[in-house]
């Protein structure tokens, strides 16, 4: 299989300098691929090129072989769905959260169907975490991009998502992880791309 | 004759300056360190309400072509005031005017068309800037608390925009209570009035002289135009300002994607 994304040089300015410069990489389209460096490397903001939150200021980065910018930005986020560090649950319940299907999506993410007529603020946030999980499915993406999405998890709820996470790059999914976490890259991951300190 | 209407002369003016002097007094007294901005705002008020005094006359002396013109300042003065107060928004400025201006135009132009009020400037000019001074109020509440929110709730914004929404959609919640925010205050003025305090169009009808029934009805008017002018101003500052805080791909401007988190 090709590469899922490529980064050819990519720069993004913050207000105090680049975040990152002259970043390169290849995302293989097969199995989970961790994206490791210290904290103010630039983890997060290369996550965020992959779904278009943020645009690089130089350089460019491909999705499938085309400039992400030639795609209809809402398509390319649907197809690439973005799980943030902390869950972001919004009001209503479960099911209201995760959407259409969400009868077959909780037990994916290993959540009791009974907990689809609950308040999605009322959730631990290792539930929540997963129900975001749910409601990324939900959209049927080719690519899942995830921003630590333990970091805020105690140890049990951790390594359930950690299992779901590489579960699902075995069911076929590109899987893209962010984790500081050198253990968490050696254990889940297929491949790992480093960014040095200071981006790049 | 016991209304006051022509009966306020220069030398009343002057012997109403005790009133003044009695605040200088209490803020010495209680040491408010408040005298010298009694002072400026006293001159103030004189020299801007003396220079408004001749615009007026010498455009409700036969000199009604004015009117657009004398609106137009006004509107402008309120863009730059309501632009300043929301100075982090890019282009407020632009915005403000938009605002202004459809909401004078529409709630001015609606109670002419209805024939509810003459076209003439004595109307135009105290009405219209009723409806400036507190669409200004609306507008800039509405870009302020639009950019606050957006700012602070930026995690779920972009959680949302990650899920396939459009920014219109993403930023929904915040739009709509920045448009309550915008609009509450002069509905709750308008439950209230009257039973806190006489609103200031009745107040000037009643010390002119007009009987109460008069001076009411021209009070409802004043109050239900403040009331669609009001929402004009925040269903199009609304609108503006929600394009200038997103990217036309649907994500949120720089400024708002690099605060922390």
């Amino acid at each position: 299989m090709g590469d899922r994304f490529e980064l050819r040089d990519v720069r993004v300015d913050g207000d105090g300098g680049a975040l990152i410069e002259g970043f390169s990489a290849r995302i293989p389209a097969d199995g989970l691929t961790a994206l490791v460096g210290p904290s103010g490397s630039g983890k997060t903001t290369v996550l965020r090129l992959l779904n278009r939150l943020d645009d690089p200021d130089g350089g460019v980065v491909l999705f499938e072989g085309r400039d992400v910018r030639s795609y209809d930005v809402l398509e390319l986020r649907r197809r690439v769905q973005h799980v943030g560090q902390v869950p972001v649950t919004f009001p209503g319940t479960v099911a209201d959260n995760v959407g259409v299907g969400w009868e077959e999506l909780l037990p994916r993410v290993h959540l009791p169907v009974a907990l689809g007529s609950r308040q999605a603020d009322v959730l631990s946030v290792g539930e929540a975490q997963r129900m975001c999980l749910a409601r990324a499915l939900a959209r049927s993406p080719e690519c899942l991009v995830l921003d630590e999405p333990t970091s805020a998890l105690d140890t049990t709820s951790k390594a359930e998502v950690e299992r779901l996470v590489r579960g699902m790059a075995d069911e076929g999914l590109t899987v893209v992880l962010v984790t500081h976490e050198s253990r968490q890259a050696a254990e889940l991951a297929d491949r790992v791309v480093s960014l040095g300190p200071g981006g790049g | 004759m016991n209304d006051l209407s022509g009966r306020i002369s220069g030398a009343d003016v002057a012997l109403s300056l005790v009133l003044v002097a009695v605040a200088v007094v209490v803020s010495r007294v209680r040491r408010a360190d408040l005298e010298g901005d009694i002072v400026i705002a006293t001159l103030r008020s004189f020299a801007q309400l003396l220079a408004v005094g001749f615009v007026l006359d010498y455009v409700f002396d036969g000199r009604g072509t004015l009117t657009p013109l004398v609106i137009l300042v006004m509107i402008a003065t309120a863009t730059l005031t309501s632009g300043a107060r929301s100075r982090r928004v890019p282009g407020a400025r632009k915005v403000a005017a938009a605002s202004l201006a459809v909401a004078t135009a529409a709630t001015l132009g609606l109670l002419l068309v209805l024939g509810i009020v003459p076209f003439a400037p004595r109307a135009a000019i105290p009405l219209g800037s009723m409806i400036i001074s507190n669409a200004m109020n609306t507008t800039s509440l509405v870009m302020t608390r639009l950019y606050d929110d957006l700012a602070s709730h930026r995690r779920e914004v972009e959680a949302r925009l990650s899920l396939g929404q459009t920014s219109t959609e993403a930023a929904g919640p915040w739009h709509r209570s920045a448009l309550r925010s915008g609009m509450l205050v002069i509905v709750d003025n308008t439950k209230s009035v009257g039973l806190v305090a006489l609103p200031g169009a009745m107040t000037g009808m009643l010390l002119a002289g007009s009987s109460a029934s008069a001076a009411i009805r021209l009070q409802l008017v004043v109050m239900y135009m403040l009331l669609a002018g009001s929402a004009f101003a925040a269903l199009v500052a609304g609108r503006l300002t929600l394009g200038r805080l997103f990217t036309a791909d649907h994500q949120l401007i720089r400024s708002l994607r690099r605060m922390p988190s």
